[in-house]
């Protein structure tokens, strides 16, 4: 027995009814938008993943015919994946955008920061992240976290007020009414802007198939020298893997996420295409952090931890 | 899972729904088994709450630490804010607006509830409609939220009785039918042991309807908002004065209510200057029609003043503007909203200073009762505000329209949001809506 004081309709959506891409997409271009009319000077956070390929596609067509008025920081750890510098300096070019560089290798020559005895480097983003900031005088950071990626993230807001020192606050965050976004900030302190906090991994996936948006090519199978560490298969390279006593094997991999090649792990994957990889994270039963990410399972609150630190 | 193609993903639409919460109505119990019926929690999440109940000493998971996921939450084994989650089924995606049900219930449960399209209310089979409840049900009429639902939970307890959900379905729907909530479905479910939340009960023959997720998969969205006033906030104005459009000058916001067409004679507040649209861009294509909620670029025949602010109107149904602006706030922030108090509106894309001019009542939500000039509002209060706008404001009623009948108030010294406010009449009456000059008429 339904008691309805109006009867429901059958049937989902009417002639003007968005998809949930539409939607999606709808709200993250308003919410550009919205930093661009209230903000001196914004910087789209761009590491060259899927996350903030699909930002950037996003303000690109939130400003068109106009070119994004925007420009992009790059965090570098300086373990990146070739791949995917020379995808970041190709669209860099192709957009005629302005590249802003945070280099994590720059603090450790000058002894401002040192390396870790476990080699990852995500922690040592955050000073130069935030120093840039500072230095830049940016007052809106767009970063492409979004909420379903960690329990932490979830209680994240779309604008995210950092005081002087970048830290977040999760205590004396601003509740966030209707789509009125609020970012009146002090001298100093900087909104943080997730324009995809509502997306989901397979979301961003089929936004990306459906725009036809091209990504690194290390997001699709392909063979690979790994190695055996936490549980992960990591890249050999230069930034110290693999150690004694770790074996190295070519084996058909692909990334789901873009980060540090010292704790960004590769998972098995014969996805070649677009469709296949839908399908296959479809199907998955870990998420994209809890496959691929080594610094997220530090400790129960490691998210949370670094996030109040100023970590994007 | 695997058999899906990414057409058939696509197609599906999308429903942002909220929990009304109240301590030990089984909330938890059900968002859980919505995310775990649905293939939303992923082993490695699971594993992790094993881990920690584990290290604990707690014999089974404890589902509470899959959403409670600040350090202070778990120390404290509270829920201090609202969540979003996301799961999503074969006909829709979904978005969760997980409110605590804790002492600031009042304004965890507004910030959910306003861009939520569907409230999930539970109610204990056990213990029937209590004050809760009612807070619930007119926090979900205040804010206009389109459908209601009614979870009676826990039908495990009281033998899956029909006279019991009956009852209680009854005495809800009058009373939630007097605030003006449009719709209330009532379902009959056991979140614990799986009736009716996802997969139909073999308890209870008696009940014919959808389970809990078929609802929530099959309720119409947003379909009715293109056949209201159009609206089009202006966020920005796109010129790119380039060799290739040296001329284009758009206009870019999402469409808050309705519909515009190309060639349709509109309206530019509060300047009042009028003009045809020459073109709709729908992200870089040009389209003939746009509708809620879209976001577009609008494209003006004639080369008259427009900037980010202003409101894009249809000329034959233009709102007034006007600066005294009276609304049904709920008060969000912990300093309290005072009379005189110095204050930054934003209605739109506009903000602009004003002055809180009087507080002529608050709201008692558990029985609906007025309280007069209460001197001011502090946290999670309701109450009627009228509000004195430095320049013309084209409001709507909240009734008519949720985006261009809502705004904020903003504290001009640190930036706070301090209250969230309502156009006009905030409950729909059954009695004809007393005349807005009526100064002693507050008609909540």
């Amino acid at each position: 027995m339904t008691t309805t004081v109006a009867e429901t309709e059958e049937g989902t959506a009417g002639p003007y009814a968005l998809s949930h891409l539409d939607s999606l997409e709808s709200e993250a271009v308003h919410i550009f938008r919205e930093v661009a009319g209230e903000f001196e000077n914004p910087v789209i956070l761009f590491s060259g993943g899927k996350d903030s390929i699909v930002m950037l596609h996003l303000a690109l067509k939130a400003f068109a015919p106009s070119p994004v008025p925007f420009s992009l920081l790059h965090v570098d750890t300086g373990h990146n994946f070739p791949e995917v510098l020379e995808y970041r300096d190709r669209v860099v070019d192709a957009h005629g955008l302005r590249l802003h560089v945070a280099s994590v290798q720059d603090y450790i020559d000058r002894g401002v920061l040192r390396e870790r005895p476990d080699g990852t480097r995500n922690p040592l983003q955050t000073l130069p992240l935030t120093e840039k900031i500072q230095s830049e005088k940016f007052d809106a950071v767009f970063g492409g976290g979004r909420r379903d990626e960690e329990k932490a993230r979830a209680k994240e807001r779309v604008f995210s007020l950092r005081d002087e020192f970048s830290q977040w606050d999760p205590r004396r965050q601003r509740p966030e009414l209707w789509n009125l976004y609020n970012g009146r900030h002090a001298p100093g302190e900087h909104v943080r802007v997730f324009p995809l906090s509502n997306w989901t991994e397979l979301d961003v996936w089929q936004y990306i198939a459906r725009e036809g948006i091209e990504l690194p090519e290390i997001y699709f199978a392909h063979d690979r020298e790994v190695f055996r560490r936490g549980g992960m298969w990591l890249t050999a390279g230069e930034w110290g893997g693999p150690k004694d006593g770790e074996s190295v094997e070519k084996r058909l991999v692909r990334y789901r996420t873009v980060g540090d090649m010292s704790c960004t792990g590769a998972v098995d994957s014969d996805a070649v295409t677009l469709d296949d990889v839908i399908a296959e994270i479809a199907a998955s039963r870990l998420t994209e952090r809890g496959a691929t990410r080594a610094d997220d399972k530090m400790s129960e609150a490691a998210m949370e931890d670094r996030k109040r630190e100023g970590y994007f | 899972m695997s058999t899906i193609t990414s057409e058939e993903l696509s197609a599906t639409t999308l429903l942002r729904f909220a929990t009304a919460g109240s301590v030990d109505d089984g909330k938890s119990t059900l968002v859980g088994r919505l995310l775990h019926d649905s293939k939303s929690i992923l082993t490695d999440q699971l594993e992790a709450v094993e881990r920690v109940s584990a290290s604990r000493g707690q014999e089974t998971p404890d589902l509470a630490l899959l959403t409670d996921g600040l350090r202070a939450e778990r120390e404290q084994g509270i829920t201090i804010d609202v969540a979003y989650r996301y799961f999503a089924t074969l006909r829709r995606r979904f978005i969760l607006a997980d409110t605590p049900g804790h002492v600031q219930y009042t304004r965890n449960m507004v910030t959910g509830a306003s861009t939520a399209e569907l409230t999930v209310i539970l109610v204990d089979a056990r213990n029937g409609v209590v004050e809760q409840t009612r807070r619930h049900a007119a926090i979900a009429a205040l804010l206009r939220v389109p459908h209601v639902v009614l979870a009676v939970n826990k039908m495990d307890l009281v033998e899956y009785r029909e006279s019991v959900f009956a009852a209680i379905a009854e005495e809800f729907t009058a009373y939630a039918g007097e605030l003006g909530v449009p719709e209330v479905t009532a379902i009959p479910i056991s979140a614990l042991a799986g009736d009716n939340v996802v997969d139909p009960s073999a308890h209870m023959d008696w009940y014919g309807g959808p389970t809990f997720l078929e609802h929530l998969e099959t309720v119409p969205v947003s379909h009715d908002l293109a056949h209201c006033h159009a609206r089009l906030p202006v966020q920005y104005v796109i010129r790119p004065q380039t060799a290739e459009h040296p001329d284009y000058r758009g206009y870019a916001g999402q469409i808050a209510a309705g519909t515009f067409h190309v060639g349709e004679a509109v309206t530019v507040l509060p300047s009042g200057r009028t003009s045809t649209i020459s073109g709709i861009d729908l992200l870089g294509e040009p389209v003939d029609t746009a509708w809620t909620t879209q976001s577009v670029t609008v494209l003006l025949a004639d080369d008259i003043d427009v900037s980010r602010g202003d409101l894009i109107v249809p000329t034959k149904d233009a709102p007034a503007t006007t600066q005294d602006v009276e609304a049904t706030v709920c008060h969000v922030a912990d300093q309290p909203l005072t009379v005189g108090h110095r204050v930054l509106i934003k209605h739109g894309t506009r903000t602009v200073k004003a002055i809180v001019k009087d507080i002529p009542s608050r709201l008692t939500l558990d029985d609906l009762s007025l309280h007069p000039h209460p001197g001011q509002l502090v946290a999670n209060d309701i109450g009627r505000v009228k509000i004195r706008t430095a320049e013309p404001l084209p409001v709507d009623s909240y009734a008519d329209s949720r985006r261009t009948g809502s705004f904020i108030l903003i504290d001009p010294a640190d930036g706070t949001t301090l209250t969230a406010g309502m156009v006009g009449e905030s409950f729909a009456s059954p009695e004809p809506v007393k005349n807005k000059s009526d100064d002693d008429g507050w008609d909540f």
